[in-house]
């Protein structure tokens, strides 16, 4: 489902998000983590963009940026070409009931001393909507939505399993009806069984209303499952974007490479025995010059390792506009 | 003889309302040489399982029912417990989950190493610590003479559990049961890890149990599967009929729900319904009835029967499986599956 407007619902320029190092005696700034290091990407109305990354990349940073949650170091987050990074208190309320957050953890994202009814009511009574009555029927709808029934609205957090506080956190996330749903790895925590039942539910939710997903997730058989569009991040940047068929089948950059062939693959017959990446993701408080990935890289260049590659469209077909496949390595066109 | 064999375990725990079935005869064996996998969901008892084994499980709360574990012939179970010192991190060696925990954060890498050594072979000093830093370079540590001065807090935690690894192998042991050793790890690194396992194993021929809730890593690192649900093993054999030909719908049902090439985009995916039946009064027919895709394809006395009987876990015509209506006997499409679900 493509939205109609040419104008992308959410765009991303330049995000950065550092946090000071402080050290000796006066807690004085000495360095910069670098979480969120110039991240550009758009997201079309109704679609998916899945970003993709190990930990310490500065997913879930960039997720709380996105929020405003943490305040940006630098860049614009537009929303409809409002500017939530520097948009005021007063914007920010209002721009807060379109744009909403799913977190990883289902039994601490969720308040052990609210009944679930007061949880999925919470964001209706700071918004200040509708009456009681209406709210609480709201909360009802919403969590028949998610598979649960009204009867259990006066239950608490600790009376559901994972998959069910999931959905919980999914109702709560739609009780305002946003546009935007930020997904920060909403499956990692559920056993396989019940991950597909919450998959299922933020599918059908999207189709029947529009909403725009971020999906942040370490999973790349998840994220391929539910992403029209792939981001992949390295140390704070993007090193790899494009259409989800493009970047599973022709993945450009080694980082993209070596974490497809990394998926343990459930079919017996798949082709074993290849050769895993070397090494770890370096301390993103000391990144090495030039190429992030290059200490790490089996098709490493002398120029790797001083320049820094910037993200360009890996072949003319795809293009430089918006949803083309783009790379960050000098090798693109050649591995 | 085999030379671990797993005789109709029986673990519980005693919990305020009541005694927790966790574990509820399991049997399994383990050739020299071979890897089984033990996969599951949360609260299926594989890490029980595991854990009994060396007798880790802590009691109280926990309590051996019944059943047998045969190490040479000898039950583990039954063993005095200063016996089983010889074989605990000797014969046997265990690596778990989280190598955060599992390492002592004041003593040095060397220290650690150094102590297995020592019980292990009575080695000491240089001998100990050439002996060390061979293994630390076998599983893939750089610069092993200056880790050897580190303390665990100083280790990413693919290099934590490597050198977890390294203790396990340093006592040279016939088993080595890895209870989800890469799931605190990122992709690349458990990568990393999984060949590593399977490359020293194939260097030593010991003999490997696998615990995970991963069915990729089943199929990347095992020879044969094992799949348990609600403190049972419902389906048992090599991993690729298990995996291509499931008989348990149970299997297939978890294989199923895992998004994989050839299935289409933002489509549903099959799930299984419902909730694992409670262990502290386990239904006394098959426990898996009450979720099971299969039932509304059977007719009302076949669906009576699982309610009513349990199955016991007998050769099918791929595996081992606790079903009375296999997939095996009765194929089905995967689209009659995903309408079974309702």
């Amino acid at each position: 489902m493509t939205g109609n407007d040419d104008s992308p619902l959410l765009v991303v320029d330049n995000l950065q998000k550092h946090y000071p190092i402080r050290g000796g005696i006066w807690g004085s700034k000495i360095g910069n983590v670098r979480a969120v290091d110039g991240v550009s990407f758009s997201v079309a109305k109704g679609e998916t963009l899945g970003l993709v990354g190990e930990s310490g990349c500065g997913k879930s940073t960039l997720a709380r940026t996105l929020m405003r949650l943490e305040d940006p170091t630098d860049g614009r987050v537009l929303f409809e070409g409002r500017d939530l990074a520097h948009a005021s208190k007063d914007e920010l309320f209002g721009l807060r009931r379109d744009i909403q957050i799913i977190f990883q953890d289902p039994y601490s994202s969720l308040n052990p001393r609210m009944t679930i009814g007061e949880i999925v009511r919470e964001p209706l009574l700071v918004h200040r909507v509708g009456t009681k009555m209406e709210q609480l029927d709201t909360v009802r709808n919403l969590l028949e939505t998610v598979g649960l029934t009204g009867e259990m609205l006066g239950r608490y957090p600790h009376e559901f399993s994972g998959g069910q506080r999931q959905r919980i956190g999914v109702a709560r996330a739609l009780a305002l009806e946003p546009r935007l749903v930020i997904a920060d790895e909403p499956v990692s925590a559920l056993d396989v069984s019940v991950q597909s039942q919450v998959l299922n539910l933020m599918i059908r939710l999207q189709r029947e209303r529009e909403l725009t997903y971020v999906f942040i997730s370490h999973d790349l058989s998840v994220v391929e499952h539910v992403s029209d569009t792939i981001a992949i991040m390295y140390l704070g940047r993007i090193v790899e974007k494009g259409p989800v068929d493009r970047i599973f089948e022709h993945p450009a950059h080694p980082y993209t490479r070596a974490l497809l062939q990394a998926i343990p693959n459930p079919d017996p017959r798949a082709q074993r025995g290849r050769v895993p990446v070397q090494g770890e993701a370096p301390s993103p408080v000391s990144p090495p010059p030039g190429c992030a990935f290059h200490p790490r890289c089996p098709f490493v260049r002398d120029e790797c390792r001083s320049a820094l590659p910037a993200l360009e469209p890996v072949d003319q077909a795809s293009g430089d506009g918006q949803g083309g496949h783009v790379a960050a390595c000098v090798r693109k066109h050649d591995i | 003889m085999p030379l671990l064999d797993v005789d109709d375990l029986r673990v519980g725990f005693d919990t305020e309302a009541g005694l927790v079935h966790a574990v509820d005869g399991v049997s399994f064996s383990i050739a020299a040489g071979r890897t089984l996998g033990l996969v599951g969901e949360s609260g299926c008892g594989k890490s029980v399982t595991a854990s009994s084994i060396l007798r880790l499980v802590p009691s109280p709360p926990g309590r051996i029912l019944g059943g047998a574990i045969r190490w040479g012939g000898v039950d583990i179970l039954r063993m005095p417990s200063q016996d089983l010192s010889t074989i605990r991190g000797k014969e046997i060696a265990m690596i778990f989950q989280d190598p955060m925990t599992s390492l002592n954060p004041v003593f040095t890498i060397e220290r650690q190493l150094g102590e297995v050594l020592s019980l292990r072979f009575g080695l000491q000093g240089a001998d100990a610590r050439s002996r060390s830093v061979e293994m630390l370079r076998t599983v893939g540590i750089a610069e092993p003479e200056a880790r050897l001065t580190s303390y665990p807090h100083e280790l990413s935690g693919g290099m934590k559990q490597r050198v977890m690894i390294a203790m396990a192998l340093l006592c040279e042991p016939k088993l080595l049961i890895a209870d989800e050793p890469t799931t605190a790890l990122d992709v690349t690194i458990q990568s990393q890890i999984l060949s590593l396992i399977k490359e020293l194993q194939q260097q030593t021929g010991a003999a490997v149990l696998f615990i995970t809730h991963d069915m990729g890593v089943i199929a990347e690192v095992c020879d044969d599967v094992a799949v348990m649900y609600a403190g049972r093993i419902v389906e048992l054999g090599e991993v690729e009929p298990v995996f291509e030909r499931s008989e348990h719908p149970y299997t297939k049902g978890l294989l199923r729900s895992i998004p994989r090439k050839g299935v289409a985009r933002k489509s549903e995916l099959p799930t299984i319904e419902g909730v694992v039946p409670s262990l502290l009064d386990p239904p006394q027919g098959c426990r898996f009835a009450e979720r099971c895709w299969r039932r509304t394809q059977l007719t009302a006395a076949e669906q009576e029967r699982c309610l009513d009987e349990a199955p016991v876990l007998d050769q099918k015509a791929q595996s081992l499986a606790a079903c009375h209506f296999p997939v095996g006997a009765f194929p089905l499409e995967a689209e009659t599956m995903v309408s079974g679900d309702g």
